[in-house]
C-alpha cells in the first residue's frame, strides 16, 4: 500500500518537474521573442514612459467639457450636449451613408461569392482542379486587406464612396466565398445523389438540392459580414473612399478633440445598433 | 397522373398564395429602388464602372512582374515591424484582458447587472476600430510602430475579453463547486477550478487573434504607425505599381505562414 503510494508520488513529482522544465522553456523562448520583437517595433521603456502621460492628455482631451446645469441648452452655450454635437446633422448623414456602403458592398461581396463558393466546396466541385483553382481564387481576394484595395481603387475610381464600396466588395467576396463555401461542404448529400440520379444537370442540382439547405447559412453570414463592414466602412474613408472616415481624419489632424470624441460616440452608437438588430436578425433566419 | 392533373389537383404545392405573392412583389419593387436610390446616391454608373475597371487593368500590367525596387530592405524591415507589431500588441492585450475576462464572465460576477454593464462596455469599445485608435496613438506618441502596437493593445483588449469571457462562461462549473466545497476564497476559485479549464481555450484565442493582427498591423502604417503598411501606401502614392504587388505577395506568404504555425499550435493546444 504505502509502495503504490510512494510510487504514484514519484511519478506525479517527475510529470510536474517535467512539465515545470517545459513551462520554463516556453518561457523562455516567449520572453526572447518579446525582447525581440520591442526592440523592432521601438517600444523600449523609456519611450512608453515619455509616450504614456501624452497618451493620458490627448484621451483626456478628447472627453466633452460638459456641465449638467447647462446640458441641455442651445449650441451656443459651452458644456452643453448641443454644443458637443453642434454638426450632428452632418455627422448622422455621413454615418448614414457609411452605414448604406457597408449593406450595398456586402451585398454585392454576396452576389460575387455565391458562383464562386461551390466549385470552391470539395464536395461538389467536378474536378480536383477546379477546387482548388477557385479555393486560390478566393484566398486572393480574402487575404487583400480592404483599405489596400481601397488606396489602389481611388486612383482608378477616384475619390468618394464608390472606391470604398468596391474595396469592401472585393475583399467581402473573398471571405464571404470561403464561408459560404464551408457551408455548402457541411450540408447533406442525399438530396443532391437523388437528383444526380434522375439526370439533373449540375447546375440544376446545386440549385435545388444544395441551396435551399444553405440558403439560411449564408444569410446569416451576409449579416455577420455586415456588421464587420460597418466598422470597417468608419474607417475607409481615411484614405479618401468615402464615409464618416473622411470627417473623422480631418478632425483628428486638426485636432479637434471634442469632435473627434463626439463622432467616435456617433460610431459606437451606430455600430452597437446595428450590431444588436443584426443579431436579432439572424437569431430570425437560423430558426 | 399527369402534370396537369397534378396541378389542378394540388394548386397549393404549385402556386403561392396571392397575398404572399404581393408582398414578394413589394419586396422586390422596394429593393431595387433602394438600389437604384444608392446608385445615383453614390454616383454608380455603368460609364464610371467601365473607366475605373479600364484603369484598374492598367495597373494589373503594370503589377507584373512583381520587383523588389532598389529599397528592398525597407520592405524585409517594414515587414519584421508588423510581426513584432502583432506579437507584441497580442501579448500585452492577452494580459491585461484577463482579469476583464473574468470580470465579464456571468459566473464569476454574478449580479447581472455588473454583467451587462461590463459586456456593453466591451462592446462599445470595440465599436472603434484599430485604424481609429491608430490614427489617436499617432498623434499622442507620435509616428512609428510604438503608435501600432498602442493601437493593437487598445483595440484587441475587448475584443479577447469578450472571448475570454464567453470561453468562462462555458467552463464545468463541478470544479469551481469542489473548490467552494473544500473552503477555498473565490481567488481560489478562479486559480484552480476555472483558469486550468480554459487556460487552453484562451490560448487558442490569442493565437488566432495573432494571426488577425498579423493582417491588421500590416495596414496601420497607412495612417503613420509603422510596419509594412507604410511602404505599400509610398509605394501606391508614386505609382511603383510593381513593388506594390512584390509587397502584397510578400505580406501573403508572410500571414499564410503564421496562419500555418499558429494553426498547428492551436491543435496541439484544444488536443
Amino acid at each position: 500500500m504505502s509502495d503504490n503510494v510512494a510510487s504514484l508520488e514519484a511519478a506525479f513529482l517527475a510529470h510536474r518537474r517535467q512539465r515545470r522544465v517545459l513551462g520554463l522553456c516556453g518561457g523562455v523562448v516567449l520572453g526572447a521573442c518579446l525582447l525581440v520583437s520591442a526592440i523592432v517595433s521601438e517600444a523600449s521603456p523609456a519611450a512608453l514612459i515619455d509616450g504614456a502621460p501624452r497618451a493620458l492628455t490627448y484621451f483626456a482631451k478628447l472627453i466633452p467639457d460638459l456641465r449638467l446645469p447647462v446640458l441641455f441648452d442651445g449650441t451656443a452655450t459651452q458644456g452643453s450636449l448641443a454644443y458637443w454635437m453642434y454638426r450632428i446633422d452632418l455627422w448622422a448623414w455621413l454615418l448614414f451613408e457609411t452605414s448604406q456602403m457597408a449593406a450595398l458592398a456586402t451585398l454585392a461581396g454576396a452576389v460575387i461569392a455565391l458562383p464562386l463558393c461551390f466549385p470552391a466546396a470539395a464536395n461538389l466541385a467536378p474536378r480536383r482542379g477546379i477546387y482548388r483553382l477557385f479555393r486560390r481564387m478566393l484566398e486572393l481576394l480574402r487575404a487583400v486587406p480592404d483599405i489596400v484595395y481601397a488606396l489602389i481603387l481611388v486612383w482608378t475610381f477616384g475619390v468618394g464612396p464608390l472606391a470604398g464600396i468596391l474595396a469592401i466588395t472585393l475583399h467581402t467576396a473573398g471571405t464571404l466565398g470561403k464561408l459560404f463555401a464551408e457551408a455548402v461542404e457541411n450540408a447533406d448529400l442525399r438530396p443532391w445523389q437523388g437528383l444526380q440520379a434522375v439526370g439533373a444537370t449540375w447546375l440544376q442540382s446545386v440549385r435545388f438540392a444544395i441551396f435551399p439547405q444553405v440558403l439560411p447559412n449564408f444569410l446569416s453570414y451576409v449579416l455577420m459580414r455586415f456588421e464587420l463592414n460597418v466598422r470597417g466602412a468608419t474607417v475607409i474613408g481615411f484614405v479618401g473612399a468615402g464615409g464618416i472616415g473622411q470627417e473623422l481624419y480631418s478632425v483628428i489632424s486638426f485636432n479637434y478633440y471634442q469632435e473627434i470624441g463626439a463622432i467616435v460616440v456617433l460610431i459606437v452608437l451606430v455600430v452597437s445598433v446595428i450590431d444588436m438588430m443584426s443579431e436579432r436578425l439572424r437569431r430570425a433566419v437560423i430558426r | 397522373m399527369d402534370d396537369a392533373a397534378l396541378r389542378a389537383r394540388y394548386p397549393a404545392v404549385f402556386t403561392r398564395p396571392l397575398l404572399r405573392r404581393c408582398g414578394y412583389a413589394l419586396g422586390a419593387l422596394l429593393f431595387g429602388c433602394w438600389l437604384v436610390a444608392l446608385c445615383i446616391w453614390f454616383e454608380i454608373t455603368p460609364a464610371r464602372l467601365s473607366h475605373g475597371v479600364a484603369g484598374l487593368f492598367v495597373i494589373l500590367r503594370q503589377m507584373v512582374p512583381p520587383r523588389p525596387g532598389s529599397q528592398w530592405l525597407d520592405i524585409l524591415q517594414g515587414l519584421a515591424e508588423s510581426v513584432a507589431m502583432a506579437f507584441l500588441g497580442t501579448t500585452v492585450a492577452a494580459v491585461i484582458a484577463l482579469p476583464l475576462g473574468f470580470l465579464g464572465a456571468r459566473n464569476v460576477v454574478v449580479n447581472a447587472m455588473a454583467h451587462f454593464s461590463v459586456r456593453r462596455m466591451f462592446d462599445g469599445f470595440r465599436g472603434v476600430d484599430q485604424l481609429i485608435w491608430a490614427l489617436a496613438f499617432v498623434r499622442a506618441v507620435g509616428l512609428g510602430p510604438l503608435a501600432g502596437v498602442l493601437a493593437i493593445v487598445a483595440a484587441d483588449i475587448w475584443m479577447l475579453a469578450k472571448l475570454y469571457a464567453e470561453a468562462i462562461e462555458n467552463a464545468d462549473r463541478h470544479q469551481a463547486e469542489s473548490i467552494v466545497a473544500v473552503g477555498g476564497t473565490r481567488l481560489a476559485v478562479i486559480r484552480f477550478g476555472l483558469l486550468p479549464q480554459v487556460f487552453p481555450v484562451l490560448l487558442a484565442q490569442v493565437l488566432y487573434s495573432f494571426e488577425s493582427n498579423t493582417r491588421s498591423a500590416s495596414i496601420l502604417g497607412v495612417v503613420g504607425a509603422g510596419g509594412i503598411g507604410l511602404q505599400i501606401a509610398e509605394r501606391i502614392k508614386v505609382r511603383y505599381w510593381d513593388e506594390v504587388s512584390f509587397i502584397i505577395i510578400l505580406l501573403l506568404v508572410t500571414v499564410a505562414s503564421i496562419d500555418t504555425v499558429s494553426a498547428r499550435l492551436r491543435r496541439r493546444l484544444i488536443a
